[in-house]
């Protein structure tokens, strides 16, 4: 796990504040069940210590051959899951915009009909014997990723009395820090019912909702395969240590 | 007007929702054959040094009901105080330790379940030494952003009244709340969301 994957210096700086007002709020009633798991008392603040700076790092002997294809990776041999087939690609980058290298992503969603491979799952869709829905990679030396899939399906959810969530992929990213750990989602152009979901209004501003909305990007799609779609996501930034911490001389 | 800092803004977080199991612990919710293991289901070997400790963990919702559909991570030092990771300059952690670790609530008890190493005291950035402490993140359904908190150790009496971070705690009857309790070799700690006993939850 300690494996070295890039040949930046390791980066030690703090991290820069999160901007909690971009973030949804604990508290958002219109997302029920945060009402019940949402803290209420003001968070400690605290600049990062070597306990927040420091994070695990997965050196790419985790990874299975087909990690990175939904399609394939719970299939049959020779056969593959049903729905649009795609690749989702972009970048792991930092507030700075640099690309974050030899990062974990991990990802899973419903299959196409909107159903999910997970027993407390409860939607009248079929489950495809061939599609479990979980995948991961790693980022390359710029911060790029890459993986296939099906495009999932939107489902109803118990929430509102007919509330249902627009077509997406759950995203989880490492950076180096273990205060960069972020979930998110990822949510597919032109789809209307994003600006419908309880989930996605809990984000506060329009223009952060739009950063989780990923491009169709008919110039990397492969031909008589798949359509692909662009989704970069962004980890908190690092200060720099260009003057810190540095000796005399040096 | 001034030059454009060019920054760009951290992608917002959303929920993990109820089938976070999914992605990151799918052998758990029997997804069996695509990943060999959950990744940071085992944090020690036989080869690992420092005193073993289980940790049984809880998440209590505002009703003081455990949640069970939550997934929590630890991050946290070996027993010389050295965390596992490139950005860690001072030495060379143990190599039989994961130092990372991850679990899903049970969906049944809501308990969470470690098996570790107590972690040795890390500096603070003045050099001061923090008393042995825990990193954790919590996730779950209705939970919009990751919560951040640390466990302290209610028997490291000594280095508790002289750590910096729970030195910053104006409300002093709160740091109960940062502390496992021990019995025998586990340490048990619950993190409550809401209420009179909320938990201490951090800014990082
Ligand atoms: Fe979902």
């Amino acid at each position: 796990m300690s494996e070295r994957l890039s040949n930046r210096p390791p980066e030690t700086g703090a991290l820069f504040a999160r901007d909690r007002s971009w973030h949804p709020p604990a508290f958002t009633p219109g997302y029920k069940t945060s009402v019940l798991r949402s803290p209420q008392k003001a968070l400690l603040s605290l600049d990062g210590t070597l306990s927040e700076i420091t994070g695990p790092v997965f050196g790419h002997n985790i990874l299975g051959e087909l990690d990175d294809d939904l399609i394939h990776n719970f299939a049959k041999p020779g056969e593959s899951a049903i729905g649009p087939r795609i690749v989702v690609y972009g970048r792991l980058l930092d507030e700075r915009g640099a690309g974050v290298p030899g990062a974990l992503i991990e990802f899973w969603q419903a299959n196409a009909g909107g159903r999910y491979r997970h027993k407390k799952e409860g939607y009248i869709a079929a489950l495809d014997p061939n599609f479990g829905g979980c995948g991961r990679t790693i980022t390359g030396e710029d911060g790029s990723y890459a993986f296939r899939t099906v495009q999932p399906g939107p489902y109803p959810w118990p929430n509102g009395p007919n509330d249902w969530r627009p077509a997406h992929i759950h995203f989880s990213v490492f950076g180096h820090g273990f205060a960069q750990r972020l979930i998110t989602q990822m949510y597919f152009e032109g789809d209307p019912m994003i600006w419908k979901c309880p989930i996605v209004r809990t984000i506060p501003d329009r223009a952060a909702i739009e950063q989780l909305i990923a491009a169709l990007d008919m110039e990397a799609t492969i031909p008589m395969d798949a359509r692909a779609y662009k989704f970069d996501i962004v980890l908190r930034g690092r200060r720099s240590t260009m003057f810190e911490n540095r000796l005399e001389g040096n | 007007m001034a030059q454009a800092l060019n920054r760009l803004k951290e992608s917002p977080s959303q929920t993990a929702g109820p089938y976070v199991h999914i992605g990151l612990t799918p052998n758990f919710c029997d997804i069996t054959g695509v990943y060999d293991d959950d990744l940071g289901r085992v944090m020690v070997n036989d080869k690992t040094s420092g005193e073993r400790i289980t940790m049984a963990m809880r998440v209590l919702d505002g009703t003081g009901t455990p949640l069970r559909d939550a997934l929590i991570e630890i991050w946290q030092a070996d027993a010389h105080g050295l965390y596992p990771s490139p950005s860690e300059r001072r030495g060379a952690a143990d190599p039989n330790f994961q130092g990372w670790g991850r679990q899903a609530t049970d969906m049944d008890t809501g308990l969470c379940t470690f098996e570790t190493i107590k972690p040795g005291r890390v500096p603070f950035k003045d050099g001061r030494l923090m008393a042995p402490h825990i990193n954790i993140w919590i996730v779950a359904r209705g939970i919009n952003l990751g919560l951040n908190t640390r466990l302290y150790f209610s028997d490291e009496e000594t280095a508790n009244a002289e750590d910096p971070v729970l030195a910053r705690i104006e409300h002093k009857v709160r740091i109960p709340t940062l502390m496992a309790e021990r019995k025998g070799g586990t340490y048990t700690f619950d993190i409550h969301l809401q209420g009179e006993q909320e938990t201490v939850f951090f800014d990082i």
